[in-house]
């Protein structure tokens, strides 16, 4: 039996917390900083009588884990920001045709090829907005080796439950660090397997029941025969033009995740009752925050506090503005990410000016520093 | 025990991203929390190469190292790249052919040491240089049991060449006594 404390890689955790979670299919095409995921994938996923193949590209790589998805597998593929625009296409296809997949994106730094192997947290627009039109997204980002591994498996959860594609947002600080990771065993840990049913659904594999979002459609091959296509279709998945079918089809689409926001929104918040200035960070980036938050506290400096979306999409405001609305000592907010302002537009959106909102941003593919932070704060105070 | 920042810097292939493994694992064994990072990318290949463990009693926050306890270096151009970085009266460890600053040896503890020619002759086998620094670093620090070390050390050799490794590790662990007599 495998040790159930190890000292891993965060790509390495997240294959393991995908497979604690029940993924036995993977498919992708090798990128840095994601290799590890698939190098991992490849040895594991044997060993549990899953599958694992190494497509003609990314695109074959998301396809292949699609159609292993609707034939009742979870499903994987990883990637980075090349690969992760090339996804994008049958992202959209999984959010129509209602598809679980979770697929990894180990961020790197720049458009195009890029820095292969920097840090980076450019594609957060990019993992809500990446594929056109309107759709729910789900985009989790963890910030230790540990949560590589359980935030990996509520991105599963996620994914079976609402049967949307859930992006799982890494960057090349975590996807690379070895820390001790806790292997918790299945039977210990929230497994949600996508609802099936099929007395009420059958051929109309479309069709949701009252009160839900979610259709509970079977597995193609189990003897429901129904159609699968990215065009707005009716219940039993045939292609239409009807306005209103679109319209509460893509209504639906929308409510699945927004009417459930409470049960998929996480963050942490760290001594956001009573600091002044509050940094608003997410993945990797939390570390540095950290780690200034502790020397502030040897400096006798200016009291920090950090809140941290881990659930990045959809966006926890509602416990945001709480802190703003709860905490009369708070008076400066810093967004400190790798990029040139993401998550910043967010925050500037949800806060509306209610306390002043700076930036602290970093694009030359080297980490933000705790010195970093605290200079940040000195400037802005 | 206090947060301790170890970094090991040589050329790409000599197996300093490996050694930093080794000694984060039995660490993190023995109880210990513990961060292992390495430098990827163009820098990694055949140039110098660097890797970094921080061990500490406590939760460990920034993942980076920003100025080592320990600094190993078994090039020169890596002991260039990396000594102006230290702690406070940090430990050097270089190989022994290496030049070290003189304002270096005078306010840090500077060990010459033959790890690569301990390698290659001693133990007769080239590859096992970041092994013998995996026990010279952990016979300064003590972050590790060496029961610890010993079986992270057999968790990443090839098979058949366990003994040899052993070896190599001890031969670290002595190269710092005989330097301390």
């Amino acid at each position: 039996m495998a040790k159930r404390f190890q000292l891993l890689q965060g790509n390495e955790a997240c294959v393991e917390g995908a497979i604690a979670a029940g993924m036995r299919f993977y498919a992708g095409y090798p990128i840095t900083p994601s290799t590890e995921i698939a190098e991992r994938s490849a040895l594991r996923l044997p060993q549990v009588g899953g599958k694992f193949i190494q497509m003609e590209d990314e695109i074959g790589g998301i396809a292949a884990a699609l159609g292993a998805s609707v034939a009742g597998l979870k499903a994987m593929t990883a990637t980075s920001g090349p690969g992760f625009s090339l996804k994008q296409e049958n992202i959209g296809y999984a959010a129509i045709a209602e598809i679980p997949i979770v697929i990894v994106d180990v961020q790197r730094e720049g458009p195009s090829t890029g820095l292969p192997t920097s840090p980076s947290q450019g594609d957060l627009m990019q993992s809500k907005w990446g594929t056109h039109g309107d759709h729910p997204v789900i985009v989790i980002s963890p910030s230790s080796v540990q949560e590589c591994y359980t935030e990996c498996v509520r991105a599963f959860n996620m994914a079976e439950r609402f049967r949307v594609p859930v992006i799982f947002l890494m960057d090349e600080i975590i996807g690379h660090l070895r820390e001790g990771c806790e292997l918790i065993p299945p039977e210990e840990l929230t497994i949600s397997n996508r609802r099936i049913d099929r007395n009420f659904n059958g051929t109309l594999a479309y069709a949701v029941q009252e009160g839900n979002y979610v259709p509970e459609y079977a597995p193609f091959g189990e003897g429901d025969k129904f159609n699968v296509t990215g065009l707005f279709h009716d219940l039993d998945g045939f292609p239409t033009n009807d306005n209103n079918i679109t319209d509460s089809q893509e209504r639906r689409l929308l409510d699945k995740i927004r009417m459930r926001r409470d049960r998929i929104e996480k963050w942490e918040e760290f001594d956001c009752d009573d600091c002044e200035t509050m940094i608003i960070c997410f993945g990797g980036t939390a570390r540095a925050v950290h780690g200034a938050i502790e020397d502030a506290k040897e400096m006798d400096f200016v009291k920090l506090g950090m809140f941290r979306p881990i659930t990045v999409w959809p966006f926890p405001e509602e416990a945001l503005l709480k802190i703003i609305k709860d905490n009369k000592h708070l008076r400066q907010i810093i967004v400190a990410e790798h990029n040139d302002g993401q998550m910043l537009l967010e925050v500037q959106r949800v806060v509306e000016g209610r306390v002043p909102v700076d930036f602290l941003g970093k694009i030359d593919g080297t980490t933000i520093t705790p010195s970093e932070v605290i200079e940040k704060v000195k400037e802005v105070y | 025990m206090a947060k301790t920042e170890i970094r090991m810097t040589g050329s790409g292939g000599q197996g300093v991203i490996m050694g930093t493994i080794i000694i984060a694992e039995a660490a993190y064994a023995d109880g210990k929390q513990v961060v292992q990072c390495q430098a990827y990318g163009p820098e990694a290949r055949g140039g110098s190469s660097k890797a970094e463990t921080i061990v500490s009693d406590k939760r460990i926050t920034y993942t980076k190292v920003i100025k080592p306890d320990l600094l190993l270096a078994l090039t020169q151009v890596s002991l260039n790249k990396y000594v102006d970085c230290l702690k406070n009266k940090a430990i050097v460890v270089v190989d022994e052919d290496i030049v070290v600053p003189e304002e270096v040896e005078a306010i840090h503890t500077v060990y010459h040491l033959p790890i690569l020619k301990g390698a290659e002759e001693v133990i007769k086998n080239k590859m096992s240089a970041n092994i013998i620094s995996v026990g010279v670093v952990n016979e300064l620090l003590h972050v590790a049991s060496q029961k610890s070390v010993e079986e992270a050390v057999l968790n990443h050799v090839p098979k058949g060449t366990e003994e040899v490794n052993l070896k190599a590790l001890h031969y670290g662990a002595q190269l710092v006594q005989e330097a301390h007599k």
